[in-house]
This record gives structure tokens, C-alpha cells and sequence, in this order.
């Protein structure tokens, strides 16, 4: 039943995409892509993939459209057509043979599911098996992610981190002339939705459950899906709720630029620190069975922390990024 | 009485995949935008009201129930909500009722 469903999603999947392969209107483009992001959230969810699934939707659904429509208020809504037929078949050459190779590597993969993969074979069972005893969190996810793969989440967050610096650097200054923007566009790029009283009453007193829900999956993130990453992105989805609401401005004054710079500096800190104060206390590099005198207590405040750090993390950059978009439309 | 709730779930389950369909087809065959919503709009309330109210007697006296709620009224908050901000946002676009240019145009009689 489920391998149906499976089927179901990776069909509507692929017609998804030949849709935006073919959407000539860019927004149009923008909200398929959105769509595409929540099937394959779905088909992650399928797949036993809680966490992966959720990171899918908030990220690839939730905000990636957002930064997406936030990018098509600064540019042209409609696809340019510039190539000639020579350029086409060259591309549809290289997009054939690229395709032939991948269809080619599937025959090498397991099956969905085969017991004798290596998946299944190589470190899962001894994660599975270890944690625990040495983590005793009920998610492994978490605890391969925060613990016995600290580094490769430390290296994600900074390259979180750099992406924002990226953006600021590209984004963040003073645009340079007026951009041409929709009346629509730059009339709630002012004043937010002030004047439309049914979004900004029911927004508004959805902002504090939405806060408290990621609050929530950060810190339920050890018992289910969740953690820094997609408690981030939540608070940064509750942050573009305020700013379309009150005004980009309103929303600079309640968390500047600043302030939310320093947030990013800050949780990538957070981390790395909690790594050498391991170090400290005589253990290794991120291995947080020093942090107290009990190993697995050491073990929950160091995911706790690090996990902390990525969601801080998140939110600045992220905010960052929606704001250097949005404040370029209002100027 | 476990078969009772089996039963009255899989009512209300085959009566919100039916609204979803109906949603569907009437977004697909009405004829402009605002219509296009109208009928839309059964898939967000009928549709998902009654297809969560099922799996919620599926779930029975559980967390998963209350959490199921929880996303029912969220639902019942935020879809009314965006069909209104989606239909203000067309029309200060400039997109008219199409069923109200005819007679708006013609002299009535």
C-alpha cells in the first residue's frame, strides 16, 4: 500500500516538474516548485524520514517560496525567451546523456527496503544499537546528527552561516536607483496588510503559536522530528507572517539588521564553543560525555546546546536574507 | 462498538475524499477566478474538516488526536483567512468577476 502511494507522489512528482520546466510565468514557477517541495516532503514521510520530511516542507515548501516571490518583486515576472534551436538541442544532449547515466547508476542501487543494503549493513546498526546506551534519546536521528555526527552539522551551520554573509554581501546594501515594483507590491511593502483587517487580526494571533511550536521542535527534537534547523526556519516563517503584515519596516524595528547579524554570529559560536569546552574538560572535540558528570547528561546539554546554536543560527540568517530581499522593494 | 467507529470513520472519510473531488473538478471547470476559489474552498473546509474528524476516531483518546485537532482549528483559522487575502489580493490586482461582466455591460431592462 504504501510502495502505491510512493508511486502515486513520484508520478505527480515528475509532472510537477515538467510544469515548471514548462511555466513560462515565473510565479507560476515559484508556487509549482513549492508544490513539488510538499510532495516530496510527503514522499520523505513515506519513506519512515520524519525529519528529513519536515526540513523539506519548512524549508522547500515554507520559506524557499517566499525568498523565491521575495527575488520575482525585484525582477521581470515573465521567462525571456533568448536561445536559438543549436543552444536547445546542445542542452537537450547533455540533459539526455546526464539522464542516461543516472538511470544507469539506479541498477546498481538496492532495492527499496533490502535488508542486505549497505544502509542497512554498514553503521546504522551499531548507531541504532549504541544510542541508547551512550545518548539515550528515543530519536537517532537526532543523536547521529547533534553526536556522533557533530562535525558534518557543525560544517552545515557554517555553511548556513556563509550563505548569509553571501546574501548580505550580494543583497545587503543600499539598492541603487529606484526598482520598478507593482502598485500591490510597493503599497505592502509600506504599510504591510494594515489595511486588509482579516489577515492581520487572524495573523496576528497566530504569530505566538507559531512561535511556540518551533520553540516546541527545538526542543522536542531528542524525543521526535525536529531540531535547530527546522525550529529556525519556523521562528524566520513567523517573522515574514510579521513583516507582511505590520511592513518590512515595522518588522526591521522589532528585530533589526543588527540584531539579527548577531544572532547569526552568535548560534555558529554557540556551537564551535561547545565543542572546545569539551575540549576544556578534557575530552575530545564535540564529544559532549564531559559536559557533566553523568556521560548521557553530558551527552542531552551538548545536543541541547548545539542544537540551540543551529536554531539561532537559522533564524538570523534566514530573517536576514528575507529582510535584504524585502527591504530592497520598499526603498 | 469498535466497528461502530470504524464505521462512522470510514463515513466521514469517503465523505471528505468526495468534497475533495468535488473541490477539484470545480476548480478545474468553473469559469474565473472567484468561482474557481468558491469551489476550491470545499477542499479546505468540508474536505479536511471531515477527513481529519476521521482519522481523529482512527486515532481514538490519544496525543495524536489532540495534535490532529489542533491542526483542525488551525485549519479553520488559516484557510478563511488566506481564501480572503488571496481574493482582496486579485481584485486590487485588477481582476474582475468574470460572471459580472455580461449583464454589468448590457442596458437592464
Amino acid at each position: 500500500m504504501t510502495v502505491f502511494f510512493i508511486i502515486f507522489l513520484l508520478t505527480l512528482l515528475v509532472i510537477t516538474a515538467l510544469a515548471i520546466v514548462q511555466a513560462k510565468n515565473l510565479f507560476v514557477a515559484a508556487m509549482l516548485s513549492g508544490i513539488f517541495s510538499l510532495m516530496s516532503a510527503m514522499t520523505f514521510f513515506l519513506l519512515d524520514a520524519a525529519d528529513v520530511a519536515l526540513t523539506e516542507a519548512a524549508v522547500g515548501a515554507g520559506i524557499s517560496t517566499v525568498l523565491f516571490l521575495g527575488a520575482l518583486a525585484l525582477t521581470a515576472e515573465h521567462e525571456h525567451e533568448r536561445t536559438g534551436t543549436a543552444a536547445r538541442l546542445a542542452a537537450l544532449a547533455v540533459v539526455t546523456a546526464v539522464g542516461a547515466v543516472l538511470i544507469y547508476a539506479t541498477f546498481d542501487m538496492p532495492r527499496l527496503g533490502d535488508p542486505n543494503a549497505p544502509a542497512q549493513l554498514h553503521v546504522a546498526p551499531w548507531y541504532l544499537e549504541k544510542t541508547p546506551e551512550y545518548i539515550h534519546v528515543p530519536n537517532v536521528v537526532t543523536a547521529v546528527l547533534a553526536s556522533f555526527r557533530g562535525y558534518d552539522t557543525l560544517g552545515e551551520t557554517f555553511v548556513v552561516f556563509t550563505a548569509g554573509i553571501g546574501v548580505l554581501f550580494l543583497l545587503g546594501t543600499a539598492p541603487v536607483g529606484q526598482p520598478k515594483l507593482s502598485p500591490a507590491m510597493a503599497f505592502a511593502g509600506k504599510s504591510g496588510l494594515r489595511h486588509y483587517q482579516i489577515p492581520r487580526v487572524v495573523g496576528r494571533l497566530l504569530i505566538p503559536f507559531i512561535l511556540l511550536f518551533a520553540l516546541y521542535v527545538q526542543f522536542h527534537g531528542d524525543f521526535g522530528p525536529g531540531g535547530g534547523f527546522q525550529a529556525g526556519v519556523i521562528v524566520a516563517a513567523s517573522m515574514v507572517l510579521y513583516a507582511l503584515l505590520e511592513g518590512e519596516q515595522q518588522a526591521r524595528r522589532v528585530l533589526s539588521s543588527g540584531v539579527l547579524k548577531v544572532l547569526a554570529a552568535a548560534g555558529t559560536l554557540m556551537y564551535g564553543f561547545t565543542g572546545v569546552a569539551c575540549m576544556l574538560l578534557g575530552g575530545k572535540f564535540l564529544d559532549y560525555s564531559v559536559l557533566s558528570s553523568d556521560p548521557v547528561a553530558g551527552q542531552h546539554l551538548g545536543i541541547m546546546l548545539i542544537e540551540a546554536g543551529v536554531g539561532t543560527t537559522v533564524t538570523g540568517v534566514l530573517i536576514s536574507v528575507f529582510h535584504s530581499f524585502a527591504a530592497r522593494g520598499t526603498k | 462498538m469498535t466497528f461502530i467507529v470504524d464505521a462512522a470513520s470510514w463515513v466521514l472519510l469517503t465523505l471528505g475524499g468526495f468534497f475533495v473531488l468535488v473541490g477539484g473538478i470545480g476548480a478545474l471547470r468553473m469559469p474565473d477566478l472567484y468561482t474557481r476559489m468558491h469551489a476550491a474552498s470545499i477542499t479546505d473546509s468540508l474536505g479536511s474538516m471531515l477527513i481529519i474528524a476521521g482519522v481523529i476516531l482512527q486515532a481514538g483518546f490519544t496525543l495524536a488526536a489532540v495534535k490532529l485537532a489542533a491542526i483542525l482549528v488551525f485549519l479553520l483559522f488559516t484557510s478563511p483567512t488566506a481564501a480572503n487575502a488571496l481574493a482582496s489580493a486579485a481584485l486590487l490586482a485588477g481582476i474582475n468577476p468574470g460572471l459580472a461582466a455580461p449583464w454589468r455591460h448590457e442596458p437592464r431592462s
